[in-house]
């Protein structure tokens, strides 16, 4: 296996990796970094659970290769807040009772995260089609649905203080 | 298994890697989901740094580089037509990754904006490492195995008339699924009467093909349910539909003409 | 949510505190955050990948295994077959006496439905794994095959399980479990309506987020340690220290934590041989069902095939119950033999009926053996009973919730198994389905209780 070096920006610091050639960035998140946030399940880009956020759009990382990611910016789950603290995604979700299993829910969250960050209001289908290529087979997406739009309803607020 | 990744600084280099048995990597939502599976050995060639992934708008004619993604179409607002056809292939991550010169090669029941494509009458661009040619869609679509050694560049076809173009893409779950039947067309009318129906079916054979029998029967003819029905009834005629995990041949022959009524109902 | 104290007031305790409180799940900020850790969110050095040779057949005598060319890829440390394997046949549910053992962990003169595992491959990476499973070479004698249950019980169906010597499991004796109680002949001669049906359903997979998988890591002193995401623990480690006759102390599993399991995770395929794998190597050893794997090889929920022959008076009584019921246990038995039981248990439904009469038939085919999935011998039998209720309402011309409630199981009624039923509650749930539906039921059904049978 022949290795190369990427340079890229992960969950805002910069990171530096020597990758096989030909794998994935699911398989560096976990097999190499040990960010074990990003979920395998099905390797052909169907359940989402390995959703990312790479420059600002979701992207399956089963199916991004790791050398492609050269000059990035990639966020994970881990990313998503400070640790200590809960983004109003990953709040929403707890409160919302959206996380059964727990195993779509990083992949929902960030996608979710997609959608609010270009849309802070969005309407009740635009969540749906959002979390379209996410599979949750316990949980219910009427949860999740809710969390998301109880989010947004919480990240717009502050703003209107602002304002 | 040994993969190896190049970007290619010319489209006429490609051809060269790929007959060498390289392969074009493009959002890589059907290639690396082969590698995962364990493909063998095989020089990757990506088409980053062409600049394939403009949107081009004038006088009328839309220009689509190859590696325009789903979701810069269903971003751009020149290309509203094409929005539904954007927004019906897999979620936004899909979306975000998948391009349009892709689609051209995604085996059905998948390729449903190469139908749409097809429905436009586009014209393909390509070079075959010693010139750029330019091939009907119709054309590139039955000859796609043998093509896809060359380098898609670019896609481009008349904008349709507002209110021409019809797409349906019928499902097992909504949304995001491979489709059961897809069906684009460009109905465009001259005093009332059909002239020029173009209608491209997808998930209905190997690769996208036009329904040219019900195309006929629409031909000349004032749009209404008697000449809908009419048409039909013969949307499938020259339909292979394959058995697969989202429907079986019967099931869709079956629906293909029901759905098609509605469309052209609506 | 609305936790109604009202009902069986006399009898409830009104003083519970919990019910209808919401609390935070104790697991909520490992899910919104990342931090659970699923039995493949860890890193062991020198992991092996373990991938499986399956069956092309569906039923085939195997000829010959030749590994010799699998051996020379690069990366592969060790190939498992049934020879490797101490105790090669088991049956899950041997635990609690429901017997023979009818199932190899590893194929070697035999393979019964296709998919079914045969040789395990050792390597260094999950490619080389893959490649080296791919030249394994076995020559099969294809045999014929039978897909379908009531097939499968006809004279010269082939013989898809020696270890039951027929086609389907003996119960004490009977060839069915069944169910009597009082003349079912007599009464559909009586009766005013004789209503026949015939139900069926495919088999369903569970299709959880996270596949099937495990990762055993020997420890110190000849320990291993299984992280696994089995639904079933200690089933799981009962059944592979008989497996590989080992001290069950020896044998350590960590678990819990599942990415959607359904029933899909109570098999005990992945683990007894990854802590073979890993106790022949000393290494660490993952096996992971791929999603073609979790799709095509793992027990789905079992087909059935349902007969119901109703007796019917014009006043709305259902007199006789006649069900024969097929559960197509693939080609082994699981927790199919369970769930044949469970799914007579059930019959006739929760009416009171006073001729019933249940043969439930537990057989082998060769397609993928089912097991456990959500109400499982239940789940279809009560789509088969409900819809056939509504039919036999819509032939009498009868309001179907009334119906229901007329042929409700009331306290006190002696059910088809010869036990008296308690706590009924059919009645209200019915009523309160009907308000919240705003269904109009008639003043009769409206005042009838579990309570009491009204006259």
């Amino acid at each position: 296996m022949t290795k190369v070096a990427v340079e890229f920006t992960l969950n805002t610091r910069e990171q530096n990796e020597f990758v096989e050639t030909g794998s994935t960035l699911l398989s560096a998140l976990r097999d190499r970094l040990g960010l074990y946030g990003t979920k395998a399940g099905c390797h052909q880009g169907t359940c989402g659970a390995c959703t990312v956020i790479i420059d600002g759009e979701p992207h399956l990382s089963c199916l991004t290769l790791a050398e492609r990611c050269r000059g990035k910016d990639v966020t994970t789950l881990e990313g998503l807040a400070p640790a200590g603290a809960l983004h109003p995604l990953q709040q929403a979700f707890m409160d919302g009772f959206a996380a059964q299993c727990g195993f779509c829910t990083p992949g929902m969250i960030l996608a979710a995260k997609c959608l609010l960050d270009r849309n802070p209001d969005p309407t009740r289908d635009e969540v749906v089609d959002a979390i379209s290529g996410n599979i949750c087979r316990c949980t219910g997406y009427e949860p999740i649905i809710a969390a998301i739009l109880t989010a947004a309803q919480g990240l717009r607020k502050p703003a209107r203080k602002r304002a | 298994m040994s993969v190896t990744l190049s970007a290619a600084k010319q489209a006429r280099l490609v051809p060269a890697v790929q007959a060498k048995g390289g392969r074009i990597i493009a959002g890589g939502t059907l290639i690396v989901a082969d590698l995962n599976y364990g493909a063998d050995s095989v020089a990757l060639i990506t088409l980053d740094r062409l600049g394939l992934d403009k949107i081009a708008v004038k006088g009328g004619k839309v220009t689509l580089g190859a590696m325009v993604t789903m979701a810069a179409v269903a971003r751009d607002r020149r290309l509203k037509f094409l929005h539904p056809v954007a927004d019906s292939i897999g979620g936004p991550a899909v979306r975000a990754m998948a391009t349009i010169g892709g689609n051209l090669f995604a085996p059905s029941p998948y390729g449903d904006m190469a139908a749409a494509f097809l429905a436009l009458d586009a014209e393909i661009s390509f070079h075959d490492g010693k010139a750029t040619r330019k091939l009907p869609i119709e054309t590139f679509l039955a000859q796609r195995r043998k093509l896809q050694k060359h380098c898609v560049v670019s896609i481009s076809f008349a904008a349709p008339s507002a209110g021409t173009f019809h797409y349906v893409k019928v499902v097992r779950r909504k949304p995001v699924s491979a489709s059961v039947v897809t069906i684009a067309a460009v109905i465009p009318q001259k005093a009332g009467k059909i002239k020029g129906a173009r209608i491209a079916l997808g998930a209905m054979a190997a690769n996208a093909i036009r329904a040219r029998k019900a195309e006929a029967a629409l031909e000349g003819r004032k749009l209404g349910d008697d000449i809908i029905a009419a048409a039909a009834k013969l949307i499938a005629a020259e339909a292979s539909p394959a058995d697969d995990a989202y429907a079986t041949a019967w099931y869709r022959r079956e629906i293909a003409p029901v759905h098609f009524a509605r469309l052209l109902a609506a | 949510m609305e936790y109604r104290k009202d009902y069986f007031a006399e009898t409830q305790t009104q003083d519970l505190t919990e019910v209808g409180v919401t609390r935070q799940r104790s697991d909520a900020l490992g899910h919104v955050t990342g931090k659970t850790q699923y039995y493949a969110d860890r890193q062991f050095a020198g992991l092996l990948h373990l991938k499986m040779v399956r069956s092309p057949h569906h039923h085939a005598r195997i000829k010959s295994i030749d590994v010799a060319k699998a051996l020379k890829v690069p990366g592969v440390v060790r190939i498992l077959t049934a020879k490797d394997v101490p105790q090669n046949i088991y049956t899950i549910l041997c635990l609690i006496q429901v017997e023979p053992n009818d199932e190899p962990v590893l194929a070697f003169d035999k393979v019964r439905f296709k998919g079914e595992q045969i040789v395990a491959v050792l390597a260094e990476s999950e490619a080389a794994a893959r490649d080296a499973a791919a030249k394994v070479k076995i020559v099969y004698e294809v045999l014929p095959a039978v897909f379908d249950v009531e097939e499968a019980l006809k004279p010269g169906a082939p013989l898809v399980n020696e270890y039951h010597g027929r086609n389907y499991f003996t119960y004490e004796g009977h060839h069915c479990r069944r169910v009597r109680h009082g003349d079912v002949e007599r009464a559909f001669a009586k009766a005013d309506h004789v209503v026949e049906e015939m139900y069926q359903s495919s088999p369903i997979e569970h299709a959880p987020t996270e596949t099937t998988g495990c990762i055993v890591v020997p420890d110190q002193n000849d320990r291993y340690t299984c992280y696994s995401n089995t639904q079933a623990l200690y089933f799981t480690l009962d059944n592979t220290a008989l497996i590989l006759n080992s001290p069950f102390h020896k044998l350590r599993l960590v678990g819990g934590t599942v990415g959607g399991g359904f029933g899909g995770k109570v098999d005990v395929i992945t683990e007894p041989i990854a802590f073979l794998a890993a106790m022949l190597t000393k290494r660490p050893v993952k096996y992971e069902y791929s999603r073609e794997e979790e799709m095509q090889v793992s027990s789905p929920r079992a087909a059935e095939r349902i007969y119901i022959k109703d007796g019917l008076m014009k006043d709305g009584r259902i007199t006789a119950r006649k069900v024969t019921l097929y559960v197509d246990a693939g080609a082994y038995s699981r927790h199919s033999p369970y769930g044949t039981t469970k799914a007579a248990a059930h019959m006739p439904g929760p009416y009171t009926i006073p001729n019933v009469w249940v043969d439930c038939h537990c057989v082998y085919t060769n397609r993928t053996p089912s097991s456990a999935m959500r109400g499982f011998g239940v789940t279809i039998g009560d789509f088969a009973l409900e819809v056939q209720m509504d039919k036999l309402a819509r032939l009498i011309g009868m309001d179907p919730m009334e119906f229901r409630i007329l042929n409700a199981y009331r306290d006190g009624d002696m059910k088809a198994h010869q036990k008296q039923v308690e706590g009924a509650a059919l009645v209200e749930c019915v009523q309160a389905a009907a308000d919240l539906a705003r269904w109009p039921i008639d003043d009769r059904s409206k005042t009838a209780s579990s309570l009491k049978r009204e006259v």
